[in-house]
């Protein structure tokens, strides 16, 4: 049997607005609840202004990016050191797609927010289990 | 007033430390110091965003770390800024061993009450170093 290995999930944390809590608790989420036995994380700044090990992550795991806006930043940094992630998410968009406002409070999600990064997540995790082909 | 003194935090995302550095930030930008301080997108400044690093460059900086790597601490250097001020949440959780806290995707009472404490710290610090302006 062939051990798939497990899905790195980066999250941008963008502290800009509240498009980057949602990312971070999103990702959260599908690490503590959603698909907590076959996903790994690392802090977004530490990959990017670590050492090879720490740029070793991307090549060791397949990713994907979590990110807030436009910007990209977890996008570009995984392919800046290791090469495209497996798939990406970008919040932005999928609010927009689903017809969903960003929370109000970047420090604290109300009742809204909290279900809009439940949903965040339960995309996330199909698209882990896209990746891992199952 | 002058230039807002610039809060910045790892927001490290695999353990409480950098969620408390976070939601303290957070507390001192969008309520105790509105409009006195400010904050960015770490990873956006570690991208090497110019607007991100013009802005670093400019402002007196205040870095929240979660942990002894010091994510934020060392990429306000790398990216040209000065370090006014550095906290550090594992220090804070030392001083306070009575609090403990381990939820990292929504924090707990004790983790909140942490962040309560670690923002009335960083505003006074925002205030000592707007003060230096007058």
């Amino acid at each position: 049997m062939k051990i798939k290995p497990k899905v790195g999930v980066v999250s941008c944390s963008g502290e800009c607005c509240s498009l980057g809590t949602l990312s971070r608790v999103a990702t959260r989420l599908v690490l503590e609840e959603y698909r907590p036995d076959v996903t790994v994380t690392i802090c977004l700044p530490l990959f990017l202004a670590g050492e090879l090990e720490e740029h070793g992550f991307a090549k060791e795991h397949p990713t994907i990016a979590v990110d807030g806006c436009g910007k990209l930043c977890a996008r570009k940094a995984i392919a800046r050191y290791s090469e495209e992630p497996a798939d990406s998410v970008v919040v932005e968009d999928l609010l927009e797609e689903w017809g969903v406002e960003a929370p109000a409070s970047r420090r604290e999600l109300d009742g809204d927010g909290v279900e809009a990064a439940r949903q965040l997540a339960q995309e996330i995790s199909g698209r882990i289990d896209g990746i891992r082909g199952e | 007033m002058g230039e807002p003194v610039l809060v910045i935090p790892c927001s490290g995302i695999g353990k409480v430390f950098g969620s408390i550095g976070r939601d303290a930030t957070f507390r001192v930008v969008d309520e105790l110091r509105k409009g006195k301080a400010d904050t960015l997108c770490l990873s956006l400044l570690v991208m090497g965003d110019e607007e991100a690093r013009a802005k670093v460059a400019a402002a007196k900086c205040i870095a929240v770390d979660g942990c002894p790597l010091e994510c934020a601490g060392k990429n306000i250097v790398r990216s040209g800024g000065v370090i006014a001020a550095h906290f550090w949440v594992m220090e804070l959780l030392k001083e306070n061993r009575g609090l403990k806290t381990g939820a990292v995707t929504f924090l707990d009472e004790n983790g909140v009450k942490l962040s309560k404490l670690l923002a009335e710290r960083i505003a006074m610090k925002v205030d000592e170093l707007a003060g230096e302006d007058r």
